[in-house]
């Protein structure tokens, strides 16, 4: 990998070096690094483009990195990843992608990860996302994630789109059998005429199964965003969605909570706020001495954390 | 020292603090008065959170009117606010640290965090929103100014808004300030625990500094003040 690469590595996944564990490394449409341990195995598709990763039951304590990374101009991929977790396991998923774009032509990353998390496994999965480079070319992501939990399953996502994303649309399925449970949470900073499209949408099935959605963003200058949650209580179950957005400038946020109760023993929450940085905090922070921008700063960073 | 030399504001044609001339030079001095007098402003003013429609401010000898709210802070001004401001996300730590300065090391911001009777592993990586009552929440926001070192202290009426319980706790972390003696203390106040750990009081009523004067020679009058301890349901 050339130094633009493993810069972009670095700001998606932290890695200055091979990471310990399995890892899948790809860049430019390419693996450029792959490994495979005795419980976790990485094979690549062979009808299209992406990696199936097999997780054997009873793994813990180990982690998975597959981190992506272009910076061709141009380049578009649709790369498929499915992820098997055996019963009673206890991983930690570090993916990503970076784009660096300095050419005239748009370059995308479409990525679809498919998660088969098995009967009392818990899984933490770690994604972000970010764009740099000053071509007139876009920086283009879709992540669409789809998430099959098992009875007791547990899963806790944490998705970021830290900066540079010209337009995305993010979406996340989810079905919940017995006792399992899914925790979400979700940080998005758009700037200039950036666009990010946001999709969730949960089917609480199996009976006290748990859903807690929270994303928080902060939408600058011109761009626009969009917040979609769906919770479907289809049993004894209990949802809650948070979507928190601050908005400056001349930003627009929309968001658009649903609540579907297929049961009388369904729980569902949905709360939903939008609005400026408080006027009070800034000053709160400038009497401990920060400026006024320098508390913005403050302030925005610790909402997205 | 802080010195107010003819400090006038009003708004909307409502004179607010009526043309107040003070020195502060005790290291604890206690602000008083009816609600509404105008006491709120006042530490707002020499916060620099507004700005006087006449007269100068000084710090130790400088003329400070100008300056802006984080100029002040840096000149070693701290202010808490009455209702202490929530904020999603950032930390106990993280607050505290930006109070105390880059270099601030845990050890210390734990140890400030016990000085205002919290247990810093309960709090340390708590988010200062809504989940913590506002008991905690004025011991933070104190802890934060603990954590400046600052030249002046303004409190605006820490009792404010908390229960009997905490009320007692706070009443403690004062006591434990004034023995430190670090720094002018100015602290708006109604209570009368307060008052009694005061070196002078200062009564304030519509907008005007009515007296000034040490604790054994202004807080029998007011206690006396039956009329207004009728009105207010407090001392003044």
């Amino acid at each position: 990998m050339d130094e633009i690469q493993k810069k972009i590595l670095y700001q998606v996944a932290e890695l200055d070096s091979l990471p310990v564990g399995a890892y899948n490394i790809r860049a430019n449409g390419k693996s450029a690094a792959r490994n495979s341990t005795a419980n976790i195995e990485i094979i690549p598709k062979t009808d299209k483009s992406g990696i199936d990763i097999v997780i054997k039951e009873n793994t813990t304590n180990e982690s998975v990195h597959i981190p992506v990374v272009i910076s061709e101009t141009g380049l578009k991929e649709l790369v498929y990843n499915d992820f098997f977790i055996g019963d009673n396991s206890d991983v930690v998923i570090i993916a990503g992608c970076g784009i660096h774009n300095c050419g005239g032509q748009d370059s995308a990353h479409n990525g679809i990860h498919t998660f088969f998390v098995g009967k009392n496994s818990k899984v933490r999965y770690i994604e972000k996302h970010y764009g740099e480079g000053d071509g007139r070319g876009k920086r283009l992501m879709n992540p669409r994630t789809v998430v099959h939990l098992s009875e007791g399953a547990q899963m806790k996502m944490e998705t970021s789109q830290i900066a540079g994303i010209d337009d995305t649309l993010r979406s996340t399925t989810a079905d919940l059998a017995e006792n399992s449970k899914l925790e979400i949470n979700e940080s998005v900073m758009t700037t200039g005429d950036q666009n990010a499209v946001s999709e969730f949408t949960a089917d609480l099935n199996g009976e006290n199964c748990s859903c807690n959605i929270i994303s928080r963003t902060v939408a600058r200058d011109k761009s626009t965003q969009h917040f979609t949650s769906r919770l479907n209580g289809n049993n004894v179950c209990s949802g809650h969605s948070e979507c928190d957005s601050i908005i400056m400038d001349q930003a627009c946020v929309l968001a658009t909570p649903e609540l579907l109760a297929n049961s009388t023993e369904a729980s569902l929450i949905h709360e939903a706020a939008i609005g400026k940085i408080a006027g009070e905090q800034i000053i709160k922070l400038m009497t401990l001495g920060l400026t006024e921008s320098e508390a913005e700063e403050q302030i925005i960073s610790g909402f997205l954390k | 020292m802080l010195e107010l030399k003819n400090i006038s504001y009003s708004i909307d044609n409502k004179l607010i603090l009526d043309d107040i001339s003070l020195k502060i030079e005790d290291h604890f001095v206690a602000v008083t008065g009816p609600n509404g007098s105008g006491k709120s402003t006042l530490a707002k003013v020499i916060a620099g959170i507004i700005d006087p429609t006449e007269g100068s401010i000084f710090l130790n000898g400088e003329d400070i009117t100008s300056l802006s709210i984080t100029e002040r802070a840096n000149k070693g001004i701290s202010y808490a606010f009455q209702q202490p401001v929530r904020f999603k996300g950032l930390t106990v730590k993280d607050l505290m640290a930006l109070a105390a300065g880059k270099t601030t090391k845990i050890a210390e911001i734990r140890n400030m965090l016990k000085e205002v009777g919290l247990e810093p592993n309960d709090y340390l990586y708590r988010s200062l929103d809504g989940s913590l009552s506002g008991g905690e929440l004025k011991r933070i926001e104190i802890a934060m100014i603990f954590a400046r070192s600052s030249n002046l202290s303004v409190f605006d009426e820490p009792e404010a808004g908390i229960d009997l319980w905490s009320f007692q706790k706070l009443i403690h972390v004062f006591e434990k300030m004034v023995r430190k003696n670090s720094g002018n203390v100015v602290i708006i106040s109604h209570q009368e625990r307060i008052l009694n750990i005061a070196d002078k009081i200062i009564y304030i009523k519509n907008g005007r500094v009515e007296k000034y004067d040490t604790k054994e020679k202004i807080l029998p009058d007011l206690l006396n003040s039956v009329e207004n301890i009728s009105q207010n349901g407090g001392v003044v």
